[in-house]
């Protein structure tokens, strides 16, 4: 990757941001709908906190912020899917395409804003969560940790957005899978203990790559910093995100292949 | 049937007549085909050839072969079979170096409705490696020149249909491409947006830029371009210079009406000028080699055997006989559009 490439791919990102707040249906999954989940979860499941076998926190609202966080990065990558699948039918993927810059960049470029997005979601939620009470164990290196796992499931998920938007290139199909998020979510450890769910669904959330990227957003808040929790979602969300980016790429050599 | 190499240049209007023609084609193709998914067979051998400063039009109905033939041309699709180079490079091959040649205005200006007009060029800029202080002069440059500076920070969704042509246009110039694709640049548009394109692409070939442009417009076909290739059905059906592909129908023919009958009189005395066509809605027609200079010869024998003329027309073959003749269809452009902002 050439220093042109790294600037179109921070050209297209900035664009990919900007199209973002001026797109309120691309804005509200990222910011207002997991605000306002984490609103109606905290004040309604506040008490879950005195079941046997929750994490110690403080209130419901430390526990919740992760799963807030990574319900928003991963709204984030569909929402930048939906972008990408939106610019392939009115053939603003043309124009790139037609431009001497690397065929990848194209992808690089909105997973670069889904990571700008993803970034600037955590910061707004780690200020909400401090304004209502919520308190992060480990300080600013916490906080900044929680920050740096958010960026990075914003490019992994971001990867399964954009793989379906170059798979279909049809903008409906990648707001199809919005329900498949909120399923993945709750078969993880992102709303609720797995600990504390019923099979199968126990099973699956222990399993879930999603929990353990959570549990890593989460243990700077609660606890404290293991690096056991590190390493696990440091390994889901290469996982994820070799993937996703190496399904992307199948599904861009194929467009560009078929022409469609 | 194939290209045919350097057109002559039109020295008329705008144009100049080149002294020199170099010898590498801005566009040669030879053999292109393109094949879809389900056997569709969208362009089935084409041959072209298309001089360094020409203004080439592809004319042609929907689903002709155009877009996708254009598209193949500009790297976005690779051909099923065949070759072709674009500014002397291979669009297969080395289509870096061909993507840096060629300015691209796509069908329908594929243009984001939320970036602004300033946006948009100076991320085209980005894209061909200019710097940000390059890309905003010419950013401030190109919209001048396309007369979008009052509505330049403005989100393209505002801008009506000609205006997004224009911007597009502008888009496509920002590396100062030495080969200009321009797929149906005034589809849609109304007669006075059509003709300020118009008179930018017949600027921008002025200035030596060669345009490749594909129209279902026979009167643009007409006015723009040094050559027109006929496409229906995949295939290049004929290919002149718009005067002499008129030429191959046939001359102008003369229509007179006369003011008190007299049909058969006044048939018997233009056949003396030409050749005689069948009669139509009772005027007299008669086929004229020589053009207007035999008009008035023709309404003085009429005169001298006492028929009084109420009118007459001298009517040149058109691109559209032309495109009958050569596919058996007219050709049915879309409607153009009101000129309303969307």
């Amino acid at each position: 990757m050439t220093v042109k490439d790294l600037r179109v791919v921070a050209a297209l990102g900035a664009r990919s941001v900007k199209q973002t707040f001026r797109r309120p249906q691309l804005f509200a999954p990222i910011i207002v709908f997991p605000s306002i989940l984490l609103a109606i979860q905290t004040a309604g499941a506040g008490r879950a906190i005195d079941l046997e076998g929750f994490p110690p926190v403080d209130s419901f609202l430390d526990f919740m912020l992760a799963g807030a966080m990574i319900q928003s990065t991963m709204l984030a990558g569909n929402s930048g899917g939906i972008a990408l699948a939106v610019d392939i039918e009115m053939g603003f993927t043309d124009r790139l395409l037609a431009a001497p810059i690397s065929r990848f960049a194209m992808v690089l470029g909105r997973l670069a804003g889904t990571a700008a997005l993803s970034a600037l979601a955590a910061v707004w939620f780690i200020a909400v969560g401090l304004i209502f009470g919520a308190h992060i164990q480990e300080g600013v290196p916490g906080a900044l940790l929680m920050i740096f796992f958010v960026v990075l499931s914003g490019v992994a998920f971001g990867g399964v957005g954009a793989a379906v938007a170059l798979r279909t290139g049809r903008a409906s199909v990648v707001q199809g899978l919005f329900p498949l998020v909120f399923v993945i979510l709750f078969l993880s450890s992102a709303f609720f203990p797995d600990n504390l769910m019923l099979e199968p669904a126990a099973t699956v959330a222990e399993y879930n790559p999603l929990s353990f990227i959570v549990e890593a957003i989460r243990d700077p808040v609660i606890s404290s910093i293991s690096w056991d929790v590190f390493w696990k979602a440091i390994g889901s969300l290469a996982l994820v995100g070799g993937l996703s980016i190496w399904w992307s790429a199948l599904a861009l050599r194929r467009r560009l292949r078929t022409g469609g | 049937m194939g290209g045919c190499g350097a057109g002559a240049r039109r020295v008329t209007g705008r144009f100049q007549p080149r002294s020199i023609l170099p010898a590498v084609p801005a566009i040669e193709a030879k053999g292109l085909e393109r094949t879809f998914e389900g056997g569709i067979h969208a362009v089935a051998g084409v041959d072209l050839e298309v001089a360094d400063g020409e203004i080439y039009a592809f004319l042609g109905p929907n689903g002709a072969g155009k877009t996708t033939c254009v598209r193949m041309l500009t790297t976005l699709l690779r051909p099923t079979a065949g070759s072709a180079q674009v500014a002397g490079f291979d669009v297969v091959a080395d289509p870096g170096s061909v993507r840096r040649a060629i300015g691209v205005a796509l069908q329908e200006a594929a243009l984001d409705p939320l970036m602004t007009g300033r946006e948009l060029i100076r991320l085209q800029a980005t894209l061909h490696g200019l710097g940000r202080q390059a890309g905003q002069e010419k950013a401030d440059a190109l919209l001048e020149r396309v007369d979008l500076v009052e509505a330049a920070d403005r989100q393209v969704g505002t801008y009506s249909g000609g205006m997004r042509r224009r911007l597009d246009l502008a888009s496509a110039l920002v590396h100062e491409p030495r080969v200009l694709f321009l797929d149906e640049p005034t589809t849609g548009l109304d007669p006075v947006s059509r003709r300020t394109i118009w008179e930018e692409v017949e600027q921008l070939n002025g200035e030596g830029t060669t345009v490749f442009l594909t129209t279902q417009y026979l009167e643009e076909a007409d006015k723009l371009a040094n050559r027109v290739g006929i496409i229906d059905f995949g295939r290049i059906v004929a290919e002149d210079t718009p005067g002499r592909l008129k030429a191959q129908i046939g001359h102008p023919h003369l229509e007179v009406k006369l003011l008190d009958g007299g049909l058969e009189r006044a048939e018997e005395i233009v056949r003396r000028f030409g050749n005689p066509l069948p009669s139509k809605d009772g005027a007299v027609l008669v086929e004229l080699p020589g053009g207007a200079s035999e008009v008035a010869p023709v309404v003085r024998a009429l005169d001298e055997a006492g028929l009084t003329v109420e009118a007459l027309d001298l009517v040149e073959p058109s691109l559209d006989d032309v495109f009958v003749e050569k596919t058996g269809h007219h050709l049915e452009p879309d409607e153009p559009d009101t000129g309303e902002i969307e």
